[in-house]
């Protein structure tokens, strides 16, 4: 599904050049639920930028759903992130003056599909999300918990291949964060690939896989051992 | 652009985010607003101005005649010049080209009467010409024609106010008047925009004041328009050679400024001119400033709302939307509220324009009102310059990396 060789970033800072990922491999299968470690400055929001076409990587070859990713325009890209990733960010961002409702159709609206079917589908969404009811309210009407799971419903509203979760959980305490967990579970158990970005342990350890980053090259890469009784 | 779900997006935008739509929306409304006022209130004064010198013709030519004040030709000074009708005959043949309307006239002081009513009016004698020099407008009946000059009638054409002040409520038309003791037919009334003096007077056909005391030939004065196509200078040119050669046929020295005296109105007219182009050169300037600082206004909005919404943009890049899709929904916006704020302001200042009416006569402004091409005009050159204002940014909001954009707060 994800495929990166020799993956390179650097950002101009200045004169400099600052180099943020430095030749990364990294291989993801459908299905598969990877967790990404690092502190801050490793190189991992830079990863899933990336990965999330919302970056251009200066080196490298990186294939999406065996599609090579070269001199992307941002309409190409904009289509493809449409069709293939649906988002989770750390900060929600839902458009402030829409509803819940409106939130989740939107990707749908760039899709092209009927305003109709928007409104079916994104309910439909919502209901799985467990907030049905609360789809006429604006993102300042709910709670941070509630904020997330919308954001998971307008990820997943366009059947994506992958969604990509950057610190999903890092806004959210920890009663919260357990559920909005258990819901990338429940996603990817149905066959989605799901990529989180983490720095907090718990978290990643809930993954079945984990890549562990450190200025900008990976320092490990295992499958998490399921212990039967957590 | 017919998209109705793109328009759905784009009111919703505006109705959620009513500071910034009011902001805007007022920037335009306040320029369209200001720009009519402005414009309309320099328009009105150039209307008082207009209406001030409609009295007479603007290129009408008076010519008159007095005591020569230097001795020519052997000739002593303190001589009469007489005008006659060979010099009606004599112009008219000189000038063929030049003169437009052309009427000699006898003016006497006579006492009116009807029944019991009478009062002093000046009589004059004229040809039916006199009333485009004159500017008269007939409200009824008719004024002096050929042939009531071919065979002398005795009838009179009067001012509004002579018909008020002898007949009361009731129509001088057909009714006969006397004056100084001879009976005249009334075959018209009419006004003038010069004012209440001209419309005192009395016109006869000139043939028949004439010859009314003794048989004479003799012209008090003449007046006459020239050809409009003639511009300023020309007219000038024309009325220096019409004194040169009448002075030459009586015998005046060039240089008597009495004897002979052309008054040509194209001298004022031409003042009234330029004071109405510098007018004009201010009400467009006025026009023009109002215009840009709206436009900067528009401008610096255009500006502010695409980097409030940078964050919004970055997340619909995010969720699949292409930079054309960006661009065009903030333009649609932008281009919706100018034009409707462009509205409401043009409304507004019409409607104010039209309330203020004649109210501020007293401070020399009369109708003011503004062309509707001219606001129409104003309107769209905002709306564009507001366009082109919200293109730059968008293009550049547009074109920004969404992780930039997401990352902004």
């Amino acid at each position: 599904m994800i495929e990166i060789k020799n993956l390179h970033k650097s950002y101009p800072m200045g004169k400099e050049s600052l180099h943020v990922l430095k030749g990364l491999d990294l291989f993801i299968k459908e299905g598969e639920f990877v967790s990404i470690m690092g502190s801050s400055g490793s190189g991992k929001s830079t990863l899933l930028n990336i990965v999330g076409l919302l970056d251009i990587h200066d080196e490298g070859e990186y294939y999406l759903n065996d599609e090579l990713i070269q001199n992307l325009n941002e309409k190409k890209a904009a289509v493809l992130r449409n069709k293939f990733l649906g988002f989770v960010f750390q900060s929600f961002n839902l458009i402030t003056y829409k509803t819940a409702l409106e939130n989740v159709a939107m990707p749908l609206y760039y899709k092209g599909v009927s305003r109709k079917e928007r409104q079916v589908t994104a309910l439909e969404y919502l209901e799985k999300v467990g907030l049905k009811e609360w789809a006429n309210h604006l993102p300042s009407e709910l709670s941070g918990g509630q904020k997330q799971r919308v954001a998971i419903a307008r990820a997943l509203v366009t059947k994506p291949k992958v969604i990509l979760a950057d610190e999903p959980t890092g806004a959210l305490d920890s009663t919260t964060s357990h559920s909005v967990m258990e819901m990338l579970k429940e996603i990817n158990a149905e066959g989605m690939t799901v990529f989180v970005i983490t720095h907090e342990e718990d978290i990643a350890e809930q993954t079945d896989r984990i890549v562990r980053l450190k200025d900008g090259v990976i320092i490990s890469d295992e499958k998490v051992k399921k212990t039967v009784n957590a | 652009m017919f998209d109705l779900d793109r328009w759905r997006e784009i009111f919703q935008a505006i109705s959620k985010n009513k500071l910034r739509t009011v902001l805007s929306g007022f920037t335009i409304a306040f320029a369209i607003l200001l720009f009519t006022l402005l414009f309309g209130i320099g328009n009105g004064l150039k209307n008082m101005f207009e209406t001030q010198f409609a009295g007479d013709s603007q290129n009408s030519v008076y010519v008159y005649s007095g005591r020569t004040t230097k001795p020519y030709k052997g000739l002593q000074s303190g001589r009469r010049i007489q005008f006659r009708n060979d010099d009606l005959q004599f112009m008219n043949e000189e000038f063929e080209d030049e003169i437009q309307f052309f009427s000699p006239n006898i003016q006497r002081q006579m006492q009116g009467s009807y029944k019991g009513e009478q009062n002093r009016y000046t009589v004059r004698g004229v040809y039916p010409d006199y009333q485009p020099l004159e500017s008269a407008v007939i409200e009824s009946g008719r004024f002096i024609s050929v042939l009531d000059l071919k065979n002398r009638m005795k009838v009179v054409t009067i001012g509004r106010l002579v018909e008020q002040d002898l007949f009361g409520q009731l129509s001088a038309l057909g009714k006969e008047i006397n004056l100084d003791g001879f009976s005249y037919r009334v075959i018209g009334v009419f006004s003038d925009p010069g004012g209440d003096n001209d419309e005192r007077y009395i016109y006869t056909p000139f043939t028949t004041i004439q010859g009314m005391y003794k048989e004479n030939d003799e012209v008090d004065y003449v007046g006459l328009t020239f050809n409009p196509k003639m511009n300023v200078d020309q007219a000038l040119n024309f009325s220096n050679s019409l004194t040169k050669l009448l002075k030459d046929k009586h015998s005046v020295a060039p240089r008597d400024q009495n004897a002979i005296r052309v008054r040509n109105y194209a001298e004022g007219t031409k003042n009234v001119q330029q004071f109405m182009t510098v007018l004009n050169v201010i009400i467009l300037f006025i026009g023009i400033g109002t215009l840009v600082a709206g436009i900067i206004g528009i401008s610096n909005i255009m500006v502010y709302i695409v980097k409030e919404r940078t964050k919004e943009l970055g997340i619909r890049k995010a969720l699949g939307a292409s930079p054309n899709s960006i661009i065009g929904m903030i333009m649609m916006e932008s281009v919706f509220i100018t034009a409707l704020a462009g509205y409401v302001g043009l409304l507004i200042g019409v409607f104010t324009l039209k309330a203020i009416g004649d109210g501020l006569e007293d401070y020399f402004i009369i109708n003011p009102s503004v062309e509707n091409y001219v606001v129409v005009g104003a309107t769209i050159i905002l709306i564009i310059a507001g366009t082109i204002a919200g293109y730059i940014p968008a293009k550049r909001a547009a074109s920004i990396k969404p992780i930039v954009a997401l990352n902004d707060d």
